[in-house]
């Protein structure tokens, strides 16, 4: 794109905020990758794509929080360069962070006046109320500027933030991800606030995996995956099911699978479950599948349907509300996570590096972070380093862990690289079922086949896979069955013939289909 | 200028600084005696004299390096599970009760007694310790405040046994319980103040120590937990059981401390600050400076053994008053955790970009 081009697109208006090839890798994943971006006054732009598509890292080179490795940036049509908040501040460019960082045991005042260079020094807070107030019924952000900050909802608690963004002047509020923490109805003001914002002429980025969302507030929509832009177009252009198959996309190995034996008989029974998420509403509604000995089943849904809080469920690591777990006889519903790893259910979790590993620990032990409490790795208590090694050793030659030595610290190793020790822990000692989470989210192209070789290799041994993944392409290649989840529900059971990436991405949209 | 952190921290460099900064703060500590009057050359030779090349002299560096080791050993492993024991202090009062408590009132023949005081104050300390954690693991009561609080408990407790109950009928005025049997008394090491079993039980402890968290399933789950509590739900360790049994070990090594202190130097209960100089609060810093590592607590221990005991000298012999040493103390403990900033980050100077 070009510039004459981008200021068609403003209606004559020079944009905002423009960009230009912006690349930021990041040790094994390039976060981004060429993006180019124009962001018009007086519109409000939506930054769409699943987890870890790349959203959050540029509007953190937008705010000064991450300086990229090549690429231009201008605001304004003037060339700049961001280094820290406080200068993307001076350019006009504020950020709403999705986790707020606020004083809580400070009032409203307080918190918007710290660090406000046009405050007064004495009784500063006392004097921005007035404004405060002006500001809130401008933008319909009421909020109470003596309020003590612990004392408000997540919703009032956005608006201060928001407020804090407006009391410093800027012409393009960023907002990430704002809508995950409120309820429906504060949303519904969120989104009155940006058009309000939009009607003053500021520019605003709107961050989001909600493609509802997208459709009602946003006037364009550009949508990244895996750090590229695929596609930027105007709102009124596109519908929910195109959004849903540019986001979620084709894949970039080309899976393909041979299966040779059947499924056999269900061993693996979920009945009637209901799962409370974080904020204590129902992440999990009344879900209802079995699994069979040799068969994958895919889970397919945009991130925040109810798929972390079901695969918690299924590893012992979130209580269910309500319902039942059942793998052959054994009931496992209230049992933990050690009940479940005993029972043969092995779990490749979503957050590798926060979950699945202990970063300072070895890829050794890591390696045995499961089997540790059992012989051959420990006896009586006592660790059995022998076994450990040799273990770790057989582990690396057989997934192709690259690692300097057995003894380095794990975090030192690539994101593909820890995946593979997860893998060669979890399929070690031949699970019943394995529950993978995302397995090959951020890896690259060899290290996915990889993956996908091992859960078919599972498969044909005779264990169930329970596969959540975004990745359509994945989940139609690898899939006996496909579970369509949204807003927690199961909303379509299909065999992958009847499935296509226009219907799943439909059925993944909340459209019937 | 500009903080970067260090990627890989080598033992040699840990110690290089370690040794600087002790060097530099010994010298401030130096120019602070010379102001007051001392001479540089003489308040070097005395403390050198004093606390390194007489035997009598080290071993008094000795004495006081064993109970800073062993709860200094003990600490280490608490930290490591993120157990925020700072009640060393008072596990370890607790233990010198405990043991003073078997000395006292329960006639076992020969060495018996001994290995029972041993015993007693190990476990005593230890539940004093598992107290707080019960409450960290049940209702996530902050485990920092709970044993801070129980140090005064043990405080407390010490005093009350003292004026009251176990107060010695033969004494006339004093507040000490009577004197221990002559069995339950640490043989000293021959012409010095030092009960060189205590030395050799610190260095077991922390070899055992180091052996536990290094080499078993609950040091393994103790680390797991302490590094990344969302990987050990993970895992299926059950965090609460680990806390409890780690509470236990380092009480447990606080209290074979306070036996120490009883058993073999005092040889009976005495007020919470004759039987302790605060050896249990300094052993947080000899637990963290050792980067938590039990063994290593034996070196820092000693480095801070020396110190305490350099101080002792400098009052003795050079006549310098107690506050004079107390700010040269802190001096040296003020460079070494100043020092630590060194050890983690390399210093970036001038403004060039990042």
């Amino acid at each position: 794109m070009e510039g004459a081009e981008a200021s068609s697109l403003c209606q004559g208006r020079p944009p905002f905020l423009s960009v230009r090839n912006l690349v930021k890798r990041y040790p094994g994943v390039v976060a981004n990758d060429h993006v180019n971006l124009d962001v018009c006054p007086g519109e409000v732009h939506a930054l769409l794509g699943e987890n870890g598509a790349g959203k959050s890292t540029l509007v953190s080179i937008f705010y000064g929080l991450v300086e990229p490795d090549a690429g231009e940036i201008y605001v304004e049509g003037r060339r700049v360069r961001i280094r820290s908040p406080k200068e993307a501040l001076s350019l006009g460019i504020g950020l709403v962070p999705q986790h707020f960082l606020l004083v809580k045991k400070h009032t409203v005042a307080e918190n918007v006046v710290l660090g406000l260079e046009s405050a007064p020094f004495w009784r500063p807070a006392a004097a921005i109320a007035p404004k405060i107030r002006e500001l809130g019924e401008r933008y319909g952000l009421p909020v109470d500027p003596e309020a003590r900050v612990w004392q408000l909802s997540a919703g009032e608690q956005q608006r201060v933030e928001i407020l804090k963004v407006l009391f410093r002047n800027v012409r393009l509020l960023i907002l990430d991800e704002p809508t995950s923490v409120l309820t429906p109805q504060e949303a519904e003001g969120l989104f009155e606030v940006m058009r309000r914002m939009k009607a003053e002429g500021h520019a605003v980025i709107f961050i989001t995996h909600k493609l509802e969302e997208v459709m009602r507030v946003a006037d364009r929509v550009t949508v990244l995956r895996r750090g590229r832009v695929v596609a930027t177009l105007p709102v009124a252009e596109a519908d929910k099911a195109t959004l849903a198959r540019l986001m979620v996309g084709e894949s970039l190995p080309e899976v393909r699978v041979e299966k040779k034996r059947a499924p056999g008989r269900p061993f693996f029974f979920v009945e009637d479950l209901w799962v409370r998420g974080d904020r204590g509403q129902f992440a999990v509604k009344d879900v209802s599948f079995e699994i069979r000995e040799g068969e994958i089943v895919g889970v397919a849904g945009v991130a925040g349907n109810g798929q972390s809080e079901l695969i918690e469920a299924l590893t012992g690591l979130r209580r269910p509300a309500r319902g039942w777990i059942r793998l052959d006889e054994q009931d496992l519903t209230k049992k933990d996570a050690r009940a479940f790893f005993e029972a043969g259910v092995a779990h490749v979790p979503e957050d590798r590096t926060h979950r699945g590993v202990v970063g300072p620990l070895s890829v050794a032990e890591n390696l045995v972070l499961k089997h540790y409490r059992y012989p051959p790795f420990s006896r009586r208590g006592v660790l059995v380093f022998p076994a450990i090694e040799r273990f770790a050793l057989e582990s690396v030659k057989r997934y192709r862990i690259q690692t300097p030595t057995i003894k380095t610290p794990i975090r030192l190793l690539s994101g593909g690289n820890i995946q593979k020790v997860i893998l060669a822990r979890e399929l070690y000692g031949g699970p019943r079922l394995l529950v993978a989470a995302h397995p090959t989210y951020g890896l690259d192209v060899g290290a996915a086949r990889q993956v996908h070789a091992h859960l078919v290799a599972e498969r044909e041994r005779g264990a169930g896979v329970l596969l959540v993944s975004e990745d359509l392409e994945e989940i139609l290649a690898l899939s006996d069955r496909i579970l369509v989840i949204f807003e927690g529900r199961i909303v379509a059971a299909l065999r992958p013939e009847e499935a296509s990436m226009e219907r799943l991405g439909l059925l993944m949209a909340g459209v019937a289909a | 200028m500009k903080l970067v952190p260090r990627q890989n921290v080598s033992p040699l460099w840990v110690f290089s600084v370690y040794a600087a900064a002790v060097a530099g703060a010994l010298f401030l500590s130096l120019v602070l005696l010379a102001l007051y009057g001392v001479p540089l050359g003489r308040a070097l030779a005395a403390i050198y004299q004093g606390a390194l090349a007489d035997p009598r002299g080290f071993a008094e560096v000795l004495r006081r390096t064993v109970p800073l080791a062993l709860a200094g050993a003990g600490l280490a492993l608490a930290f490591r599970a993120q157990f925020w024991n700072i009640g060393a202090e008072g596990q370890l009062l607790i233990g010198a009760v405990a043991a003073s408590g078997v000395a006292l009132f329960w006639p076992l023949p020969g060495g018996w007694v001994l290995l029972a005081m041993a015993l007693a104050a190990f476990l005593a300390a230890g539940l004093w310790a598992v107290l707080p954690a019960l409450l960290k693991a049940t209702l996530a009561v902050n485990d920092v405040i709970t044993t801070l609080m129980l140090n005064y408990m043990a405080i407390y407790l010490v005093e009350w046994l003292i004026h009251g109950p176990w107060r010695g009928k033969s004494l006339f005025g004093f507040a000490y319980s009577e004197k221990f049997p002559e069995n339950a008394w640490l043989p000293l090491w021959p012409g010095t103040g030092l009960a060189w079993p205590g030395l050799l039980l610190a260095v077991v402890v922390a070899a055992l120590f180091a052996w536990l968290l290094y080499r078993t399933t609950l040091g393994f789950e103790a680390r797991v937990v302490g590094e990344n509590p969302e990987a050990a739900r993970y895992a299926g360790v059950r965090a609460a059981q680990t806390l409890l049994w780690i509470a236990l070990f380092s009480g447990g090594a606080a209290g074979l401390a306070g036996f120490v202190e009883v058993a073999g130097h005092h040889h009976r209960l005495l007020a919470p600050l004759q039987i302790s100089l605060g050896y249990g609060y300094t052993a947080i810093i000899v637990a963290w400076l050792g980067r938590n590592n039990p063994l290593a607590a034996l070196f820092t221990g000693l480095l801070l053994g020396f110190v305490f005991a350099a101080g002792d000298v400098a009052k003795v012999v050079l006549q310098v008053p107690f506050q004079l040493v107390g700010a040269a103390n802190g001096l040296i403990l003020f460079a070494l955790i100043a020092a630590e900033v060194l050890i983690r980050y390399r210093v970036q100077w001038g403004w060039g970009r990042a």
